[in-house]
């Protein structure tokens, strides 16, 4: 059996692998793999956390659509779209973070992390801009909500889902900027290797997630309603 | 699982992901440029399956799905499958009301 006196410690180096590898898994392949599934697993609870924003939004939508499409079109499409291509551009550079590291090209994860910062930067300030002007229109919902016409409730739920879903994504938006800026923190001091990158990996799972819950956000409250009247 | 465990990190080309990403960027500017064509109910249709098209691109090419265990594969597959349950059972419920002349 288990000889209880031996030395706890060098385990790792019984496998003979790198010091980054964990005693519980036997390779570094594993280790990655078991690290991307749990970050998937968690995108899975992530999926139906925004699906159930979604399942709401169509429901509501099938029972108000002429109130939905109009209260839709006092969105601003090309900010809309300008944001979509914004976060499409924050994805491709979080992609070559990710492959950098796999390469490891140690200054080029640090600025394509840089870059994907910046640009969830912008999509921040325009999402900012956007939501000042639906203040400015009293398009927030509460007591100074403001709509004209005999659709003025359901308008207001339709803003209720706006300002929850993009809400939300924002939220998520923050949460990536500070994950990033730890990974740069780290990647500065060479911690990312080609053999050992896991953290930059799946915090590049967790920034494309961000990017498709706009993918969909995007045609469903900006585009679909703009010819129903 | 333990069959992957043997075989290197795949590193995907850096020519797919600006690939995936011209693609990405034609996608979007078409869904907004068909958003100003009157297409009744298909207007929804294109805009939806655009988004399904940009969303399968990220997930396969930048989550490197295409290339991951089968078993994450089959566990996306699954959160997907049962994200399908929540939307349909929920419309099957609202959609059809008023269909038959029960008391509300």
């Amino acid at each position: 059996m288990v000889d209880a006196a031996a030395p706890a410690a060098p385990v790792t180096a019984e496998h003979g692998g790198p010091s980054e590898l964990q005693h519980h898994f036997d390779t570094m392949d594993q280790q990655r793999e078991a690290s991307s599934f749990g970050m998937w697993v968690f995108l899975v609870t992530e999926i139906l956390f925004f699906g159930g924003l979604f399942t709401a939004y169509t429901v509501y939508r099938h029972q108000y659509s002429r109130a939905f499409a109009e209260a839709s079109r006092h969105l601003d499409i090309a900010l809309g779209t300008f944001n979509t291509a914004v976060l499409i551009v924050s994805s491709l550079t979080m992609a070559l973070a990710v492959w950098s590291a796999s390469v490891g090209r140690r200054r080029a994860i640090v600025v394509f992390l840089l870059l994907t910062m910046a640009l969830g930067g912008v999509f921040l300030g325009v999402k900012a801009v956007e939501y000042s002007h639906k203040f400015h229109d009293h398009l927030v919902p509460g007591p100074s909500f403001q709509f004209p016409g005999p659709d003025a409730r359901a308008a207001e739920i339709f803003f209720s889902l706006y300002f929850t879903m993009t809400g939300l994504h924002a939220a998520h938006m923050v949460i990536g900027i500070g994950i990033l800026t730890v990974l740069v923190l780290q990647a500065r001091k060479g911690r990312y290797t080609p053999e050992y990158h896991t953290p930059v990996e799946v915090s590049g799972l967790y920034w494309h997630f961000v990017d498709i819950v706009w993918i969909f956000l995007f045609p469903l409250l900006y585009l679909i309603g703009r010819h129903i009247h | 699982m333990a069959q992957h465990s043997a075989t290197a990190q795949h590193v995907v080309p850096r020519k797919v992901y600006f690939a995936v990403f011209a693609a990405l960027m034609v996608f979007t500017a078409t869904t907004t440029a068909i958003s100003f064509l009157d297409l009744g109910p298909w207007n929804t249709v294109v805009a939806l399956g655009i988004a399904f098209l940009k969303a399968t691109l990220v997930v396969l090419f930048f989550m490197h799905v295409k290339y991951s265990p089968r078993l994450t594969q089959v566990t996306i597959a699954g959160g997907l499958f049962w994200l399908a349950i929540l939307i349909v059972i929920t419309l099957s419920d609202f959609m059809t009301r008023g269909w038959l002349p029960v008391l509300r």
